[in-house]
């Protein structure tokens, strides 16, 4: 097996976990969200044995190097980081219903990587300022964040679309009810802004390292800032305001928006520093 | 007098509110977005070419050639922290008995209601269960206050109290971080500096004003090193550099990307390179009347007479990029020709287009054919005394948000009280200063435990 085949049959069974939570969803069973979730346990175990075989390949071709450091390897750990972030939550809170938001969004991450002609998975190696060991704390901390707030985007979802008292025939009797779902999102957002926080920090530090300055208002490190702006938005108006429901998925929906544009906006449209990656 | 106070007050309770945090927050998001948008520290002629004349004026009021630096946005900063230093102070000084109070007390009726309690009903009486009941609780908790009101016993442990300081750990770290910058701002700078390889020097230059700044000491490059992967992409830039302090050699070392230089507070970073002005090229010289060919070895700033008397020709200098009708012609020696009762004129001899100056149709034609290739190393040489600031800001803000978002202040009270029907009915209840979901799930474990330890007793 190498990477490339271990990767694509990730991207698949992502796919198919999609369909079942999405089969789950439309048809109001347990059963295929509970086969969904096998599903994407498999893609889990394929998914990481690609990221850690593209390592292995990378020190076969001499180059030697973390997989972390172009488009193409930050979407498949982007997958990585949202899919074992969802199965965690799902193992620990026993709440399925959310899945059909949250699938998607892995499989599009991975699904993004592996079609887009553009996207190139050949291994390159580093350029000088990417050779150094802050690059994984780097990359680990910021996607683990991005997957927080992914999910927590998922559950905002959840919540918008989710009328107040379903009755028992609705698609949306499956779904988590709001009160679950507004913890969830809280927990998520919290997650996902303490690794925020830690990536924004070991960037500054690796940046003082390469350039001599830790912070230098670089478009991707000010995406950054503005996100975790929003989310310490969310945070005070949750914790201090009281806001909860509607109102805060709304702001969770606008954080993530943020991430987006950090992660794609910023290298499409602005040119910086990461526009490597 | 009455008056001010009545002012002050207003403006302690406007800076006290969490609503202008909120608004100060989305003000510094939706700001910081224009600085990612309009061109940063570029010139006054970038500015007229990208948005025209009107808008350059308005970019100029505001500062958004500047952003992060102009003066409304460190206002936002300061009002930031005002704001959040009022409400730590209001806060604290409320929740200060609570943090640290002098005697540890607890409001039994408080807990009675929790609709999370956990009941265990034993076929023990109270007394033998008091006991191995208090030392449970111990272990899962703290020292243990022991309450009765006759019947009833109350057990009550608490653990956590401190980590409701995490929120003012993580809003102190904000301030840190701002003040740490502040103090770089102030008392360090940013500069680079070029050095040819096998030359020193003492002085670089402030990198957004040019200004000169002299160090404490010289640094040399003896050598510069760049290597390349086979797709062309450069695999890593290296400089050996020697520092001289007081005429003695007191450091050599190689410094790389990623791997800089520090020397008593000054930090010297790699950051780009190119190609130094050489000492001697080997020139060809064609006269088109004639079609002699002549090639010698010139110095740079050497002159040289033309033959038959026809002039002079002097090699001027070299630019490692020549931009030439908005192109770039790469590296370029400049030499001035003067033709004999003529005024000089300069010609551009382009290593990579050696026919350029052909092109020229002139009677002479100049072609740089062959010189020793010498690199120069462009450093970046930084000085912050604010970073250590910034890094305990990190540290502290990494540890604040820890305690806040992931620790909480838990306190348990077990009641235990003799049943009508013989036994006793212990009672678990708990409260959280946070995520009273997940302590409902605590209380339940935690009663499964505690009935399993009974049952073991008995």
């Amino acid at each position: 097996m190498n990477s490339a085949f271990a990767l694509s049959s990730t991207t698949f069974l992502y796919g198919l976990a999609m369909v079942c939570y999405a089969g789950a969803f439309a048809f109001k069973k347990k059963m295929p969200a509970t086969a969904g979730f096998y599903v994407l346990a498999i893609g889990l175990v394929l998914n990481t044995a690609g990221i850690g075989l593209r390592w292995v390949e990378s020190y076969q071709m001499g180059i030697g190097r973390a997989p972390f450091s172009n488009m193409y390897e930050s979407l498949i750990f982007f997958s990585w980081t949202m899919t074992a972030l969802y199965l965690y939550v799902e193992i620990k809170y026993k709440e399925q219903g959310f899945g059909v938001f949250v699938s998607p969004l892995i499989f599009l991450a991975i699904a993004y990587a592996s079609f887009d002609p553009s996207m190139s998975a050949k291994i390159n190696p580093l350029i000088p300022a990417l050779k150094s060991n802050w690059l994984i704390a780097h990359v680990v901390t910021c996607f683990l964040g991005y997957a927080g707030f992914a999910l927590a985007f998922g559950l905002s979802l959840t919540y918008y679309v989710k009328p107040g008292q379903p009755d028992q025939n609705s698609i949306f009797s499956r779904l988590p009810d709001g009160e679950v779902i507004d913890e969830l999102t809280y927990q998520m957002v919290v997650f996902g802004f303490l690794f925020l926080t830690i990536g924004i920090i070991t960037g500054a530090v690796w940046a003082n390292s390469a350039w001599g300055k830790y912070w230098s208002w670089d478009p991707k490190e000010t995406w950054s800032l503005i996100t975790w702006f929003v989310y310490a938005i969310f945070l005070h108006l949750r914790l201090m305001r009281g806001w909860h429901g509607r109102n805060l998925a709304l702001v969770s929906i606008t954080g993530f928006m943020a991430v987006l544009f950090t992660y794609f906006g910023v290298n499409f449209l602005l040119s910086g520093l990461h526009s490597y990656a | 007098m009455k008056n001010k106070d009545g002012i002050s007050r207003q403006i302690w309770v406007f800076f006290c509110s969490v609503k202008l945090t909120v608004y100060i927050l989305v003000l510094l998001a939706v700001t910081s977005i224009i600085g990612t948008v309009v061109l940063q520290n570029g010139s006054p002629q970038q500015y007229v070419n990208l948005y025209g004349e009107g808008i350059y004026n308005l970019i100029q009021v505001f500062d958004l050639d500047d952003m992060y630096h102009a003066w409304w946005f460190l206002l936002l900063l300061l009002v930031l922290c005002i704001n959040i230093t009022v409400c730590s102070v209001e806060r604290l000084s409320l929740l200060w008995k609570t943090i640290f109070p002098g005697r540890v007390r607890f409001n039994v009726n408080r807990y009675l209601k929790s609709k999370s309690s956990q009941t265990i009903d034993t076929t023990s009486s109270v007394k033998p269960l008091l006991e191995p009941c208090e030392s449970w609780l111990a272990k899962q908790a703290g020292p243990v206050i022991r309450q009765t009101d006759g019947q009833t016993t109350y057990l009550y442990a608490e653990k956590g109290r401190w980590t409701r300081l995490g929120v003012f750990v993580v809003h102190a770290s904000v301030l840190l971080l701002l003040a740490g910058a502040l103090i770089g701002a102030v008392f360090g700078f940013k500069a680079n500096v070029r050095i040819d390889e096998g030359t020193q020097t003492g002085r670089v230059f402030e990198s957004k004003t040019r200004e000169p700044i002299t160090l404490d000491f010289i640094i040399r490059c003896n050598e510069f090193d760049v290597s390349f992967y086979e797709n062309g992409a450069p695999e890593e830039f290296r400089s050996n550099l020697t520092i001289i302090e007081g005429g003695q050699e007191s450091l050599t070392t190689d410094i790389r990307v990623n791997h800089p230089l520090r020397y008593k507070g000054i930090n010297i970073f790699q950051s780009s390179y190119g190609t130094a002005a050489p000492d001697t090229v080997t020139m060809q010289m064609v006269d088109n009347q004639s079609g002699a060919e002549i090639l010698r070895d010139i110095r740079i700033g050497e002159t040289i007479d033309l033959p038959d008397g026809a002039g002079q020709f002097t090699l001027q200098g070299f630019l490692p990029h020549f931009e030439f009708r908005e192109h770039d012609l790469g590296e370029t020696f400049f030499g001035l020709v003067t033709l004999a009762g003529e005024t000089g004129f300069q010609i551009g001899m382009p290593i990579q287009f050696p026919t350029f100056d052909k092109m020229r149709k002139g009677r002479f034609t100049f072609v740089v054919t062959d010189f020793e290739k010498r690199y120069y190393t462009g450093l970046q040489v930084t000085k912050d005394p604010g970073v250590w600031y910034v890094y305990a800001g990190f540290i502290l803000m990494i540890l604040g948000c820890w305690v806040t978002f992931f620790m909480s202040h838990q306190s348990f009270l077990l009641t235990l009280s003799p049943r009508e029907t013989g036994g006793t009915r212990v009672v678990l209840s708990g409260k959280s200063s946070r995520n009273s979901r997940s302590m409902t799930l605590k209380l339940k474990q935690m009663a499964t435990r505690l009935e399993n330890q009974l049952n073991k007793g008995e």
